[in-house]
């Protein structure tokens, strides 16, 4: 069986560009959400069912562990949430670039990827600021 | 399920490495992917140094290389301007035509070169495009019609002409296919982005009358849905093409003609 066709490179030899990495990471804050989405439920779950399920619930979110995970949610969501805009954008034909270009003096390199990472960040940092400030008031 | 991992035996292992002729100037290395059937084994990586005075292009280095270091050396090339999409092959992480990207495109340091990604290797170089070529043939890409044949050819309005720009100039050369994770992970079921913008091509011609069955046709979760828009297509189209947009205008008349 030695010389059968051997299947040539890819994944690993391939050179990465923003769009494989937004598509990675749509697929990955996609499984991450569906994960978060059960975590809800346990929220739900530990409001219905009285203040000692409550606390234990709002003890875990409270703790180091549990906002790093809050944190990496709210990026998810909002990672997704505005690549699913540039998929829905991309559905009605558009932010596809020229038709046909002159690839030597103009790549392509989907610079709107970057855009896409850089707005989901800035709204992670939003969300997050908005929440500290909105809880010291609270507090004070 | 999408198998990431290459399977034990294609594995690249180390290979040869040819040292500089003496007298050698404007040196590059050229690693290059080597698999010899006749020899079998596992596929490995092998090394040239080579003096790339007088050698614009990648596939002028790799002729060099046949020619002086290395007679064994095997690769589709032709046209050597292209044209034909014979070269076609994966160059510094990108697939591209040999024959078209220069020396000067690449960054510094060692350039990789290996056959067209996710491909099963004849030797060398040489991807095995058949599995390609009849997912080709399954999009009928000749004209269809049921009106007779008039006395002379078919017209069309240069309107409908321009419908055709950035889609006949595809040469099937598999650049994009080969770059697409959607046709790695699903190259059996998936159609791929070169024969879909092929498709398109047929969809979009006005003198073509099967319009509603090549629609038909591709309206399947795996032939076409399996796009992702990952735009890798688009970023290595050597000849600068956009086949994402063109499965995007498939989708679109697909959404037009159920509402």
């Amino acid at each position: 069986m030695s010389n059968t066709r051997p299947l040539s490179p890819h994944l690993v030899i391939y050179r990465w560009r923003v769009n494989m990495l937004q598509s990675t990471l749509h697929r990955l804050t996609g499984l991450f959400l569906c994960l978060g989405a059960l975590l809800v439920t346990w929220g739900l779950i530990a409001a219905a069912d009285g203040r000692v399920a409550w606390n234990v619930f709002a003890g875990f979110w409270s703790s180091g562990i549990g906002l790093v995970l809050l944190f990496i949610w709210t990026w998810s969501l909002l990672f997704h949430l505005c690549n699913g805009i540039q998929h829905l954008l991309r559905d009605t034909g558009r932010n596809f670039g020229l038709p046909t270009r002159d690839r030597t003096h103009d790549p392509v390199y989907w610079s709107t990827g970057w855009f896409v990472i850089a707005i989901s960040i800035a709204l992670t940092v939003l969300v997050w600021v908005l929440l500290i400030v909105r809880m010291q008031g609270g507090a004070a | 399920m999408a198998e990431f991992t290459l399977p034990k035996t294609s594995k690249v292992q180390k290979g040869k490495h040819f040292a500089a002729q003496p007298g050698g100037r404007n040196l590059r290395t050229f690693r290059v992917y080597r698999w010899d059937p006749d020899v079998g084994g596992n596929p490995c990586l092998d090394t040239y140094e080579v003096d790339v005075t007088g050698s614009p292009m990648v596939l002028d280095v790799l002729l060099k290389i046949k020619n002086e270091i290395d007679a064994t050396l095997t690769l589709r090339r032709s046209c050597r301007e292209g044209v034909c999409g014979s070269c076609a092959m994966n160059i510094d992480g990108e697939n591209t035509l040999a024959c078209t990207k220069g020396l000067d495109e690449l960054p510094d340091g060692d350039v990789d070169v290996y056959p067209l990604p996710h491909m099963p290797v004849v030797k060398d170089l040489v991807p095995d495009l058949t599995h390609f070529y009849a997912q080709y043939a399954s999009i009928k890409p000749w004209m269809q019609t049921e009106s007779a044949a008039g006395s002379r050819e078919r017209l069309q309005s240069p309107e409908d002409r321009t419908k055709l720009d950035g889609l006949y100039e595809c040469i099937l050369c598999a650049c994009c296919t080969a770059a697409c994770p959607s046709s790695w992970w699903n190259p059996d079921r998936f159609l791929g982005p070169a024969v879909l913008l092929q498709a398109y091509r047929w969809v979009v011609d006005s003198r073509d009358e099967a319009t509603g069955e090549r629609l038909d046709y591709l309206d399947d979760r795996f032939r076409l849905y399996r796009c992702h828009t990952i735009m890798n297509c688009t970023n290595t189209c050597p000849k600068g093409l956009n086949p994402a947009k063109a499965i995007a205008g498939i989708k679109q008349l697909l959404v037009n003609r159920t509402v």
